[in-house]
């Protein structure tokens, strides 16, 4: 195939995921094929990379799905947040305001890698089927919301970098989202631990210490990598369940969002 | 990264290639000035170190090996930085501060015994960290160094992840990169309180993603704070 037809099947697929080239390939391909139609064929040559690496594999498209369903509840959840009138405090709006961004451009990303293959938003109830009922007029339980939907983030994540072992450029992916998630989590946890009066929560986890308790079954493992490492270096049980963050199946993801799901 | 040819091909090639890919690494990462100056810097001083063999290059490995050894080489500095800042704390550490640091310190202390553990006899050695460009006095200088400490960290463990083959290691690396992530966040939120900066635009993209960096950046990048020499070329390999 010549390099016009790879440009021009590039061009047929959506995607402006300039940002996620690396200088060090983009350099490459310039001296391959020449900079001025280098250039210009770049940002649609990537996406198509993208897209081909995501057609790939149909266990990393229903990670994709499955990502793409928590990051649109997310997205969700922050704006309706935002919108609310007199929930978040002006001293907080730039956390949400900036978690709320990342959401969103989770969504846009997932939404545009899986093209046509990507699942439709469900309809969301934030109320938890009850449960939070006052979440979007009740500061306090917005902000346990979110400080458990961030560390359910990061849990279901790391639950599937093994799934995306065998494509490497997803894998990658999915651990660059997986961190943002964790940076949100910390902050939210914060905010949680002193407007809910729980000084025992901090931005990491401390055995399974969260606003939210049953989201955290299994986060006080002390066996790593086979190894019980209770008391190694000395340190308390506290500082080495914090030190580790323990995944979660889809399964019991999905479990504990369902509710969250109107069906 | 052959970033070298667009700055010259004398005799100092290699030497500029790698300053050049660091100060490219602090840009990209947003990690410049006042902490860049001491990255760049290769300062080698009195450190209060330690181990014989100081100064020997250090072969971290290739494959999974290698990549744990990667690893451990990071827990390793990070582990020492929070050392020596909890040892003597800055001048006006609020109580909150130090028992955060405290916390880190000791997350990263257990990250490093436990890599050691792991290891076993294909362990690399102790490194002998080299922060003589810190100011342990000034509360600035501290968490400046702690920031780039921990996003460097979620920068290498993101990066370092596509060249992990065993998924039981892959899986151990994602339990600590989210543990790196919290403490970035929190650093940042110490330094420019209920702001965006905790996970701000300097390091998250336009596609809300953390840094990946690859080895060879990463080691290029913290080179200045070690006294030996790290070779990475096989790390994942």
């Amino acid at each position: 195939m010549d390099i016009f037809k790879i440009i021009d099947k590039f061009q047929q697929i959506d995607g402006d995921a300039v940002g996620r080239l690396e200088y060090a390939s983009r350099r490459h391909f310039m001296n391959k094929v020449g900079s001025k139609l280098a250039s210009a064929a770049i940002p649609t040559a990537f996406a198509a990379i993208v897209n081909k690496a995501f057609a790939q594999s149909a266990a990393a498209i229903d990670v994709l799905n499955y990502a793409l369903t928590l990051e649109y509840l997310e997205d969700e959840f922050y704006k309706g947040g935002l919108a609310a009138s007199n929930l978040i405090p002006a001293s907080d709006k730039a956390i949400f305001m900036q978690i709320g961004k990342h959401e969103s451009q989770h969504v846009a990303f997932l939404v545009k890698a899986l093209g046509a293959k990507a699942i439709a938003k469900p309809m969301f109830d934030f109320t938890y089927k009850g449960a939070f009922a006052d979440v979007f007029s009740n500061y306090k339980t917005f902000v346990t919301v979110s400080s458990a939907l961030e560390d359910t983030g990061v849990r279901a994540y790391k639950g599937q970098a093994g799934v995306l072992i065998t494509d490497p450029q997803i894998l990658e992916y999915a651990l660059q989202v997986h961190s943002v998630e964790a940076r949100h989590a910390a902050v939210a946890r914060r905010l949680a631990a002193t407007l809910l009066a729980m000084p025992a929560m901090k931005g990491w986890i401390t055995g399974k210490e969260g606003a939210v308790p049953a989201i955290y079954a299994g986060e006080d493992n002390m066996t790593q990598g086979g190894v019980n490492i209770k008391g190694l270096a000395s340190k308390s049980d506290a500082a080495v369940t914090e030190a580790f963050d323990e995944p979660l199946t889809k399964e019991a993801v999905l479990a504990i969002a369902g509710p969250f799901i109107k069906m | 990264m052959h970033t070298n040819t667009n700055y010259g091909s004398n005799a100092k090639e290699d030497e500029m290639a790698s300053l050049v890919s660091r100060r490219l690494f602090l840009r990209s990462t947003g990690l410049t000035t006042a902490l860049g100056a001491v990255v760049i810097a290769s300062a080698c001083t009195t450190e209060d170190h330690q181990l014989p063999g100081m100064g020997d290059a250090v072969e971290l490995g290739s494959g999974d090996i290698g990549v744990l050894n990667y690893a451990y080489a990071l827990e390793q500095l990070e582990a020492a930085f929070y050392t020596k800042v909890v040892d003597s704390f800055y001048a006006g550490a609020t109580d909150e501060e130090k028992a955060l640091l405290t916390d880190i310190r000791d997350h990263e202390i257990v990250h490093r015994e436990f890599f050691k553990a792991a290891l076993g006899d294909k362990a690399i050695k102790g490194l002998t960290p080299n922060f003589d460009g810190i100011d342990f006095s000034n509360k600035a200088a501290v968490l400046g160094a702690a920031k780039l400490f921990e996003d460097t960290g979620v920068a290498a463990y993101n990066g370092a992840g596509k060249l992990i083959k065993d998924p039981n290691y892959l899986l151990l690396a994602g339990k600590i990169v989210s543990v790196e992530a919290r403490h970035a966040a929190v650093i940042r939120d110490l330094i420019n309180p209920k702001s965006a900066d905790f996970a701000g635009d300097d390091i998250i993209d336009m596609n809300g993603f953390d840094k990946a960096v690859a080895p060879a950046d990463i080691l290029a990048a913290v080179k200045g704070f070690v006294k030996d020499t790290i070779n990475g070329a096989s790390v994942g390999k």
